[in-house]
């Protein structure tokens, strides 16, 4: 029975959807549903919200190993919360003056947006920074011409990495019919050329090759929770 | 052209002043099968339709002012599709033929106006369901033929065979298996694939006696992993061994998600790591750190970008469709290994597909001719739209 | 550059002294043997001087490197360039500050170009955070250079709605539905230049900026493939999402700019067509930033170079034994 529940709900909601889309006063029941999940998804960070405090409150009960960063992380949630909740630095909205808390919490000079501005703003640009040094250090381990294919990877990453700065567009800039009349059957050498053709016809083929592959896997899938076949996502039965 | 234009100069030199012959009998009628945004009209042509510009066709909705031009047609036309209506709304229509010298003649108008009606089965999308059940038939039939007991053969996948080793290794060494099911919530079909990756790897976890941590991004895939995993040790008998807070959240910002993450694997240094899900510009994060910390990784995922960045810097990557079929993979069930193989019915299907539209377009622009041309645009517009 | 080198000693100092360990150890212990034993962190250090020391010589010298605009860039351009002063145009700003880097200048350029040409911008985010790219934008651009614009007549801000690609579903046919008022709080139909636009097929161009989901690729499924004749796009994206965006061009996607080398090509058209003979540095982000890019690229191939010819090195001597 808690078993066949969730199947049937599983099973009678996937199908009526898919019907409901070639059906024309049903049409917006996707949409409709889409709404449901962001509802239940807007509860649901009550949940997590929840969660993420008892366990860091437990790790620094504990005195767990590096209980030091969840006392932070405990700190700077209830600090956030505080500041945008109760609107701390925030000036009335122009149209309505006499309400003190009419404003945007996320209002220019407020303490929300000063947390926003100078500590999540550069943490997050922080991180992806770090993208930087990883693919510089991951080019160097693995980028090895350990096969035909390998080579090829590599040919067409130096093509690409030259032909995105200008050094590989100066490297190629002597390719040009005024200098010599027999380069105009070989523009397409300059690097920026070889640059758009490797991007929009290899890349593209490929791209659109594993898309339809995803694609196909995707209507696999869906069926297999569908039906019920798959039914691991309840946990194994 | 030339001629008409000629034919055109005269017409109107013999008929100057005269006014221009109207079409006439105009008649709209709801277009069938629709979703109630299509009508059609048909109309007698002008009496000097060849050396007319065209018809300007119009309508006019209930609370319009004043009729609005819908398209232009080329003279000989004699009926017309007028979309993008509202099915709630009623309209007028009018049709008139313009001179080169944009001339009007008195337009032949509807009497009634039309609401148009919205069917039972939108007809735009035929094509498109004729495919699905072409697609969906061929897995159903595959699953029907493996349940018979039929012997399938799927392809090795590297990456999947390599699951128990890396959990094996997990527990010799005395580290925790880490597994991320992408940062993307549970309406995600990749997040769905990934859970149920996730039991058949909690579920080795719990025969081998490995610990296993689930850091989320999103707490509605926190709830679901909970119960996945505490299933899988279930039905692995160790129930006892489930630990609920091994399953956390963490938040829903990409990238403080990643950086708690890293920090969590540099500090407690997992064997075995799973990335498996829709990932973004955190891939190549995960993964290097991983790298750095002497782990295993087997990443999957179906976000194409992200692909390079795993196939670079992890052990195994299944990709795309891989990924997908993972967990039917790893059940060993034959019906689910049979909706493998219906996968390929529709890859043969695409392939077929795209090799009759390439030849017919090149015949088409190497012949010139335009049936050709039209059965490509047909296949092209209206079966693939 | 000998000025600079002169002038900056203590830095070139610097970056010299901290890569004087890793020059010891090649020294000491040979080429290839300290390539294979290398920790990964010097790779690290070497990349951060690779991208500091350009930014820093831009910086100071204001110097940029030419750049040729490719024909997308250059399709992007001529995109706005047929529009008219009035027309009204929507941009959706869907990032975040994690793709400024390369996003921030294309929006910039996008906002400078519409508000020279005198077209009525209407701005909003399928990003939580996208409206606060907005309002930077906004003041980086409309503020300072001009301040004739008036809110509500010449320029709007929607701001951000939840729902991804249901927002934009919504917004084809009925803009009004889901965005009743503005993000300052101000109703729809107290704003000016909203009267009569009843949904973005109104609007004769859409401009996005994005970085990923929800994105470009939305726009195009959602706004571009139903109404082919009615909406067009042009787009700026990540390097990382513009390959997956090349199969839209031309037929729903007029042009696209990707990365920062698509953003500095952009900004040169729209720096040489309006920038004046000094341009604001504000306007040439995107061009400072391809100095660095052009630094790391080459140290990026030079590695990767390196460990090709110690792996090849390697095989040679495994295969002598």
């Amino acid at each position: 029975m808690k078993r066949t529940i969730p199947l049937l709900i599983t099973a009678l909601g996937g199908f009526a959807l898919i019907v409901a889309y070639f059906i024309p006063h049903t049409q917006s029941w996707g949409e409709q549903v889409a709404v449901w999940f962001d509802v239940l998804a807007s509860l649901a960070f009550v949940l997590g919200g929840a969660n993420l405090l008892k366990i860091h409150l437990k790790h620094v009960s504990d005195r767990a190993r590096g209980w030091g960063y969840s006392a932070i992380v405990i700190g700077s949630f209830l600090a956030t919360l505080f500041v945008g909740l109760i609107k701390v630095g925030v000036s009335p909205a122009a149209q309505s003056p006499d309400y003190a808390w009419s404003g945007s919490y996320r209002q220019i000079g407020s303490a929300f947006w000063f947390g926003y501005e100078y500590g999540f703003q550069p943490l997050t640009a922080t991180m992806f920074a770090l993208l930087a040094f990883y693919i510089a250090s991951a080019a160097f381990r693995a980028f090895r011409a350990k096969n035909l294919e390998a080579v090829l990877l590599l040919g067409t990453a130096f093509i690409i990495l030259l032909g995105r700065t200008f050094a590989g567009v100066a490297l190629t800039s002597w390719i040009d019919p005024a200098n010599w009349e027999g380069f105009r059957y070989l523009t397409w050498l300059r690097i920026e050329n070889l640059t758009v053709f490797v991007m929009s016809v290899f890349n593209t083929a490929g791209n659109r090759a594993i898309m339809i592959g995803i694609a196909l896997g995707i209507v696999a899938t869906s069926l297999r929770v569908l039906l019920g076949i798959d039914r691991s996502y309840l946990g194994k039965d | 052209m030339a001629a008409a234009l000629v034919l055109a100069m005269t017409a109107s030199a013999a008929a100057q002043g005269q006014p221009v012959a109207a079409p006439s009998d105009l008649v709209a009628s709801d277009h069938p099968w629709d979703n109630g945004t299509r009508v059609d009209l048909t109309w007698t042509l002008s009496g000097e339709d060849a050396a007319l510009l065209g018809y300007v066709v119009r309508r006019k909705g209930a609370n319009d002012p004043e009729f609005v031009r819908v398209e232009l047609v080329p003279p000989g036309t004699r009926a017309f599709t007028v979309s993008e209506l509202s099915p709630s709304g009623s309209y007028l229509f009018q049709v008139a033929a313009v001179r080169p010298d944009i001339t009007e003649s008195t337009p032949a108008s509807t009497e009634a106006s039309l609401t148009p009606a919205v069917q039972w089965f939108d007809g735009t999308r035929f094509w498109f369901l004729l495919t699905l059940i072409v697609t969906s038939g061929a897995v159903i039939w595959f699953i029907v033929l493996a349940r018979r007991g039929a012997t399938l053969k799927v392809r090795r996948i590297a990456g999947l065979e390599a699951v128990d080793d890396a959990v094996g290794r997990a527990t010799e060494m005395g580290r925790p298996v880490l597994f991320i099911p992408g940062i993307q919530d549970m309406n995600e079909i990749q997040t769905i694939a990934g859970i149920s990756i996730l039991a058949r790897v909690a579920r080795t976890a719990a025969e081998y006696d490995a610990t296993i941590e689930v850091p989320t991004s999103k707490s509605l895939v926190m709830t679901a992993a909970r119960e996945t995993v505490q299933q899988a040790y279930l039905s692995a008998g160790r129930p006892d061994a489930y630990n609920q807070d091994a399953i956390y959240y963490v938040t829903d910002e990409q990238f403080g998600y990643v950086a708690a993450v890293q920090g969590m694997m540099v500090r407690d240094r997992p064997a075995a790591c799973f990335y498996m899900g829709s990932f973004f510009a955190e891939s190549l994060l995960l993964a290097e750190t991983g790298n750095g910390i002497g782990a295993i990784q087997i990443a999957g995922t179906a976000q194409p970008a992200q692909l390079p960045f795993f196939v670079a810097a992890c052990d195994y990557t299944l990709i795309g469709e891989e990924f997908f079929a993972a967990s039917a993979y790893l059940s060993g069930e034959p019906d689910q290994l049979g909706s493998l193989k219906g996968q390929d019915v529709g890859k043969l299907l695409v392939a077929a597909g795209i090799l009759a539209g390439v030849l017919g377009s090149t015949a088409a622009a190497l012949t010139g001719s335009t049936w050709i041309q039209s059965i490509v645009d047909y296949f092209t517009f209206t079966m693939l739209a | 550059m000998g000025a600079f080198l002169r002038d900056e000693w203590w830095i070139m100092l610097l970056a010299a002294a901290s890569l004087a360990p890793l020059v010891r150890r090649f020294a000491g212990e040979g080429f290839f043997p300290a390539l294979r034993t290398l920790d990964r962190r010097w790779i690290f250090l070497l990349m951060f001087w690779s991208v500091l020391l350009p930014i820093y010589y831009i910086g100071l010298t204001g110097q940029t490197f030419p750049e040729v605009p490719s024909a997308l860039s250059q399709a992007t351009f001529d995109e706005i360039e047929r529009l008219q002063e009035g027309d009204p145009i929507l941009l959706s700003f869907d990032y975040d500050p994690a793709s400024e880097g390369e996003l921030g200048p294309m929006a910039t350029a996008f906002v400078k170009h519409a508000a020279a040409k005198g077209l009525r911008m209407y701005f909003m985010a399928l990003w939580p955070v996208g409206a606060q790219m907005i309002d930077d934008t906004i003041a980086r651009v409309i503020h300072t250079d001009y301040p004739e614009l008036v809110y509500g007549q010449d320029y709007v801000n929607l701001g951000f709605k939840s729902g991804n690609e249901g927002v934009i579903k919504v917004i084809v046919t009925n803009l009004r539905e889901l965005y009743t008022t503005d993000v300052r709080g101000t109703a729809i139909r107290d704003i000016p230049m909203m009267e009569g636009i009843t949904n973005i097929q109104q609007m004769r161009l859409v401009i996005n900026v994005s970085a990923g989901y929800a994105g470009t690729k939305e726009w195009v499924q959602y706004a571009v493939t139903p109404f082919p004749d009615r909406i067009r796009l042009v787009a700026g994206s990540t390097g990382v999402q513009a390959p997956l965006l090349y199969p839209y061009i031309p037929g729903q996607l007029a042009g696209l700019l990707g990365a920062i080398k698509g953003a500095a090509e952009y900004e040169k058209l729209v720096v040489d067509a309006y920038g004046g003979p000094n341009p604001d540095p504000r306007y040439l982000e995107g061009l400072r930033r391809m100095g660095p890019q052009l630094v790391a690229h080459l140290l990026i191939i030079t590695l990767i170079v390196v460990a090709n010819v110690l792996y090849l090195a390697d095989r040679r001597r495994e295969m002598r034994r």
